[in-house]
């Protein structure tokens, strides 16, 4: 065939120039592989987190070097959606919108605080944390975080897409509401938005 | 204005308009007037032609509620002379027992269109003889209040899920005029009474 392991050595391959070459691999590792190394991302940038995004983006941290030159700024050609910021509720819709109409397979992380959890912002205009309203691969801690926590952020949403696997048809449902019009059950979008840390002890006017 | 001195337009004011200038205040350098509800409309309209006056540019319209419940709201005017670089306050006081309204001011400047719909939003003072009094930061279906109004908790009234869904329900279309947006399609979602002011246009004039 067109191997030829030389006598004795260790065990490197070597192509010959004349034959057809090839190699074997596992259809999911390929594919998982070609995904992980051209993910598009969508910026959903509301805030201060969309400042380091850009810092992420343009040529000192130089996300393409990962495989993400190119951003999309249409959710149709996007395959990561990267919510930088706080998000009020009057955006909600919106992100939930620019989520149906990205085509699978997707991704998205939530960049942030304020993505996250709701931040500092546990108030009458503020969605308290993404995850209530998309699903979320990777959450980056941070206030905002540093170009190196987003890129940490990506990395480990490639170390997830090399594991998933293309048998796994339950990966690439679309999660879209339920009955009641929501994204979670009431009971767990109130629990996780019950005030935490400090925000437990701010003024009350009322 | 370093020095702590009345602005002499406070002078000009009680003179023309005698008992419905209140009373008034020096703070930081500032001249701050209180005049009566029902003539605050004519009293700007005189600030802003009387040639000793001239104060051609509204840099803001704002409202503030204190905690002790007592007292009035006020709404406030801070007015700014672009020629002979003078800055005065105007202060209306609003009582809560009361209907909470003032006359609109888009005629004299129309830059107080978008300022007086923020102070409708938080606030929830109407002004009279506005355009297009509706809100301008929270979306037109928001049923929670008036979020900058004292007994307005501060997370809201609604729980998060509540919030979540109402939030969710929306059309985000719906929630911009066809002239903020362009976008035809969410028409029909609207109420008549919102579909019937935007033919009006934005301004309030026949298309």
């Amino acid at each position: 065939m067109g191997l030829t392991l030389p006598d004795g050595g260790p065990q490197v391959a070597e192509v010959s120039g004349e034959s057809p070459n090839w190699v074997t691999a596992r259809l999911s590792d390929l594919v998982n592989w070609s995904r992980t190394r051209s993910l598009w991302p969508m910026p959903f940038g509301t805030a201060c987190c969309a400042i380091e995004f850009m810092a992420t983006a343009a040529s000192r941290y130089d996300i393409s070097r990962f495989g993400m030159e190119r951003q999309g700024y249409t959710p149709r050609q996007a395959d990561v959606l990267i919510c930088a910021g706080r998000l009020p509720f009057k955006l909600a819709p919106v992100i939930r919108r620019v989520w149906d109409q990205m085509p699978q397979p997707k991704w998205s992380i939530s960049m942030g605080a304020c993505a996250s959890s709701g931040g500092i912002f546990d108030n009458y205009a503020m969605v308290q944390g993404i995850d209530t309203i998309i699903p979320v691969d990777v959450y980056v801690p941070g206030c905002p975080p540093r170009p190196e926590g987003l890129l940490y952020a990506i990395f480990l949403l490639q170390k997830k897409i090399q594991g998933e696997s293309l048998m796994d048809q339950s990966l690439r449902i679309e999660r879209s509401m339920g009955p009641d019009g929501l994204f979670r059950a009431p009971a767990v979008i109130d629990e996780v938005s019950e005030p935490f840390g400090n925000s437990v002890h701010q003024t009350r006017s009322s | 204005m370093t020095s702590a001195t009345v602005s002499p337009s406070v002078a000009a004011l009680a003179g023309q308009f005698g008992a419905a200038i209140l009373r008034d205040r020096v703070s930081c350098g500032d001249t701050i007037v209180w005049v009566a509800p029902d003539r605050a409309h004519d009293i700007l309209a005189w600030l802003r032609d009387d040639p000793g006056q001239d104060f051609n540019f509204l840099t803001d319209i704002t409202a503030v509620e204190y905690r002790d419940g007592e007292l009035p709201l006020e709404v406030v005017y801070q007015l700014r002379s672009l020629g002979r670089r003078a800055d005065l306050r105007l202060k209306v006081e609003l009582d809560k027992a009361r209907p909470l309204e003032v006359e609109s001011v888009c005629d004299l400047w129309a830059g107080a269109n978008w300022l007086e719909r923020e102070v409708f939003d938080m606030f929830g003072i109407a002004f009279r003889n506005h355009p297009d009094l509706r809100r301008i930061l929270m979306w037109e279906t928001y049923a929670e209040g008036y979020p900058l109004r004292k007994d307005f908790p501060l997370r809201g009234h609604f729980s998060r899920s509540e919030q979540t869904r109402q939030a969710l329900a929306a059309n985000p279309e719906a929630h911009y005029s066809l002239e903020e947006l362009s976008i035809a399609s969410s028409y029909h979602e609207l109420s008549v009474e919102m579909r019937e002011r935007l033919a009006r246009g934005e301004r309030g004039e026949v298309a």
